[in-house]
């Protein structure tokens, strides 16, 4: 197994060069660039910060000294935050955006493959309908929606939780929700559909044979069995939370680095954009190879070798 | 040892009903059945596949599908144990009661080790300690003769052969030292050497432990050997019941008459000697997996190491052997279905190595009918599409009506209605569903058929008309059949010359009656004791 995860991390550089070299020609595809304002800047001094910040040199040498300084960990300095580099702004961020994303998906497992296992243990009765009507409503609305109203009813009108900020457990918990829910969502509904036929198989069946008590059955034996399909979703899901947060983060105001993507296409903010594409690249890259490790570990008929 | 048989009944079923709730309404499974274990009784109940004779037993073990209901009683000593609630069966299931399935392979889960799994109904039960549980595992898989106890104990059932899985199950049935032990089609998933060794294993526990046991089957070589007394059922009724001697001397109904006919019989005649070869193969080596390199393991497996063979026509070669000697894996790669080494000519024409579009040309003449009639048919699609599939590739010149007509013959040819074309294979048996296979093969005039085990999955009766079916399409279309099977009685009524396979090589080949009158190797010699001679066995063992 440890030589897979060696062979997987280094298949992985490849990968993530040829998404870093995609990204960085196609930003540069597209029309305008960092310094370009309403009001035209006379040519002498956008002739000197292009020069600043290497602008005026040829695309491929500016692509070389990039890559260069990448591999040094630098990710280049960013022309709208101008006294920061990218990788220091991301630094900041970045620990916020993981812890909220995080909660957001060990939530959405626990509580979907709960909520999954009771509907299917309870298939096509009241319990099963209300699950699953829940579930589709989840993912149908979007978090733009779920959000503010989140906000609305708990922070405004009941002044239960805080609206905004970071630093307090509590103010984690709004955010949270609206992040997870709609992973809670398809977990609920990957979790149901495996359960219901882990609930049918032979092996199943030979634990209630064998009077094993009905929380070992369904815990033990289904559970394992149904919840395979839930963690090749995870890859998937962690890159969701990590981009999908620019809205969540918007809405509570929280410090983190979704809404860096934003800022930084809107303003052709180059190096800033590059930095998040490797950050999310570099995080889809590694939770797929943690999702497929986690997969041998649950079922030892996988094996890599 | 000998066994102890007692007056008092561990079992009583009376009067017992299932009914299932379907969208095309209520089916009556079993209806109104009554029978008992006495106590180191063996009881075995036979009946052909959907006769309800599961059913009964998954009733009395709280298993029947959610939309299952039982009436009548099932008592274990005089309590009655149906439609318990799942907390008051659970101290009786699995301890008093315990069970084995047909399905070896997927008995047991997959995730956990044998070690967990056994441990589990003897904490559950026994209130046993891990560390006590674990001693006792020990013990039990030397009792069932598991080699290698200690390192077995920490393996995975994906790791171990169905026959030892099947060992491990037998195994977690006696952890508990069960009054009675329901056995439904323990050996039907396994080898005959194998399924053998598993009930003289269960023999001669039973004359140890002094338990009861249930035995439902459909293989009526295994009643005789292995049954004190019989309950034959026929469409979820009891048909007939008493001592095993009596049933099979004097069996008192035509339906059980029926079954113990339903041996398969006859036998083939070689062709002439100097018939045209068909298909020729030579020298056929077959290796999966891939060879090692930088951080990878080497995981390559030879399953067929350099194989002669050569098929002339109308004749039909048997391929016999247990489950992995490669037999089937052959049959694919003759039919160029897998990448192969080695020489294969068909009509002449070398087509080893050809790829799919050259190979498309000759795939009319060369069909195959595949084990499983449930899996091998697509669901979704009507009986005459199924069999006019390979004419659309094959023949396109044909008008839609031509294709029609040819389907209605090929129906014809293998004995089912015409008019039954536009149904869905789920609305068929299974045998009328491999006579769909074999029509959708036929259609296309082959010459050269690869049956793969083509009766398998069929009760003994139904296996009888397609064997028949068999034999006179190929009198009547000349077509050549390469017949593998591990059924020796089926390859014995149909084939003249029979190949013995063993881990990828033949071991013995010849004509059938000297292959099996005569057997010049051990290995075939045990084979076709453990077919032909079970009853032997197994009294030579116990005695």
């Amino acid at each position: 197994m440890l030589s897979y995860a060696l062979r997987r991390l280094l298949s992985a550089i490849p990968t993530l060069f040829i998404i870093v070299t995609a990204a960085f020609f196609m930003m540069r595809l597209a029309p305008g660039g960092p310094f370009d304002q309403e009001r035209t800047l006379e040519a002498t001094v956008m002739a000197n910060l292009n020069a600043t910040f290497g602008l005026d040199k040829p695309l491929w040498q500016q692509y070389g000294i990039y890559l260069s300084n990448l591999f040094q960990g630098d990710m280049g300095p960013s022309f709208i935050y101008r006294d920061k580099r990218v990788h220091e702004i991301l630094a900041e961020g970045l620990p916020i955006s993981i812890q909220l994303g995080a909660t957001a998906l060990i939530l959405a497992l626990v509580l979907g493959a709960f909520l999954g296992s009771v509907a299917a243990l309870r298939q096509n009765t009241k319990t099963d309908f209300s699950v699953i009507a829940v579930a589709t409503f989840g993912i149908t609305v979007p978090n733009f929606v779920v959000a503010p109203v989140l906000s609305l009813v708990f922070a405004v009108v009941l002044s239960w939780l805080p609206a905004q900020g970071w630093g307090q457990w509590n103010q984690m918990i709004l955010p949270v929700i609206a992040l997870a829910l709609p992973q809670i969502a398809v977990v609920t509904r990957l979790i149901r559909g495996s359960m219901i036929e882990a609930l049918r198989s032979d092996h199943v069946r030979t634990a209630r044979a064998y009077g094993l008590p009905t929380y070992m059955v369904v815990g033990k034996h289904a559970l394992r069995a149904a919840i395979l399909p839930a963690i090749s979703y995870l890859g998937p899901a962690a890159a969701a939370l990590l981009t999908g947060s620019i809205v969540v983060e918007q809405v509570f105001n929280l410090p983190g680095i979704g809404r860096y993507f934003v800022i930084g296409a809107l303003n052709r903010d180059y190096t800033l954009v590059m930095g998040t594409v490797v950050i999310v690249a570099v995080f889809v890259v590694v939770f797929n190879l943690i999702v497929d490790l986690l997969y041998a570990v649950l079922d030892p008929r996988v094996r890599y070798d | 040892m000998a066994k102890q048989i007692h007056s008092d009944r561990v079992l009583e079923i009376d009067n017992i009903r299932v009914t299932f709730d379907t969208p095309d309404g209520a089916v009556e499974a079993v209806r109104g059945v009554s029978m008992h274990v006495r106590r180191g009784e063996t009881v075995a109940v036979v009946g052909e596949s959907g006769s309800g004779k599961s059913q009964i037993m998954m009733s009395a073990m709280g298993l029947l599908a959610s939309n299952g209901q039982a009436t009548g009683a099932v008592r274990y000593r005089g309590e009655d144990i149906l439609n318990l609630p799942v907390k008051k069966l659970n101290k009786i299931r699995g301890a008093k009661i315990s069970m084995i399935f047909q399905e070896p392979m997927t008995s047991l889960d997959p995730l956990y080790t044998i070690q967990d799994q056994l441990c589990e109904p003897l904490m559950v039960h026994g209130g046993l300690s891990r560390s006590k549980a674990r001693a006792r595992v020990l013990e039990l898989l030397k009792l069932v003769q598991i080699p290698d106890p200690e390192r077995r104990m920490k393996s995975y059932p994906y790791e171990m052969s169905g026959g030892q899985r099947q060992r491990v199950m037998i195994a977690m049935a006696l952890a508990n030292d069960p009054d009675l032990l329901i056995a439904d089609e323990p050996t039907t998933a396994l080898d005959v050497t194998i399924q053998a060794d598993i009930l003289h294993l269960l023999a001669e526990l039973q004359a140890r432990l002094g338990m009861s046991i249930l035995f439902i089957t459909h293989d009526l070589g295994i009643v005789e050997a292995f049954a004190d007394r019989v309950y034959v059922m026929r469409k979820g009724q009891l048909e007939e019941e008493g001592e095993t001697q009596q049933i099979f001397q004097a069996p008192a109904t035509d339906y059980t008459r029926m079954l113990l006919d339903a041996e398969p019989s006859g036998q083939k005649s070689a062709p002439a000697a100097d018939a045209e070869v068909m298909l020729s193969g030579k020298d056929v080596v077959v290796t999966f997996g891939t060879p090692g390199g930088f951080l990878r393991k080497d995981t390559q497996f030879t399953a067929v190491k350099g194989i002669d063979v050569a098929l002339h026509r109308e004749q039909t070669i048997g391929i016999v052997g247990e489950s992995g000697s490669g037999k089937s894996t052959l049959g694919r790669a003759l039919l160029q279905l897998l990448p192969s080494e080695g020489r294969v000519v068909y009509l002449g024409q070398e087509i080893s190595g050809l790829d799919r579009a050259h190979m498309r040309p000759y795939r009319d003449g060369l069909q195959m009918v595949f084990q499983d009639p449930y899996g091998s048919l697509s669901p979704r699609m009507t009986v005459s599409e199924i069999i006019t599939e390979g004419l659309l590739v094959h023949e396109p010149g044909l008008s839609q009506r031509e294709r029609a007509e040819r389907a209605a013959q090929a129906l014809e040819d293998v004995g089912l209605e015409p008019s039954m074309r536009n149904r869905f294979p789920h609305e068929f048996s299974g045998g009328q569903r491999q006579r769909i296979a074999i029509a959708r093969a036929v259609v296309l005039r082959p010459k050269v058929i690869v049956l793969d085990e083509p009766t398998s999955a069929l009760d003994r009766s139904v296996q009888k008309q397609v064997i028949e079916l068999l034999r006179r399409l190929q009198k009547e279309h000349a077509l050549s059949y390469l017949f593998i099977s591990h059924d020796l009685a089926v390859v014995r009524a149909l084939s003249d010359y029979v190949m013995v396979m063993r881990d990828g090589k033949v071991v013995e080949q010849g004509l059938t009656e000297q292959v099996f009158d005569n057997p010049s190797q051990q290995y075939t010699r045990d084979l076709m004791r453990a077919a032909f001679d079970l009853r032997e066995i197994l009294r030579e063992k116990l005695a």
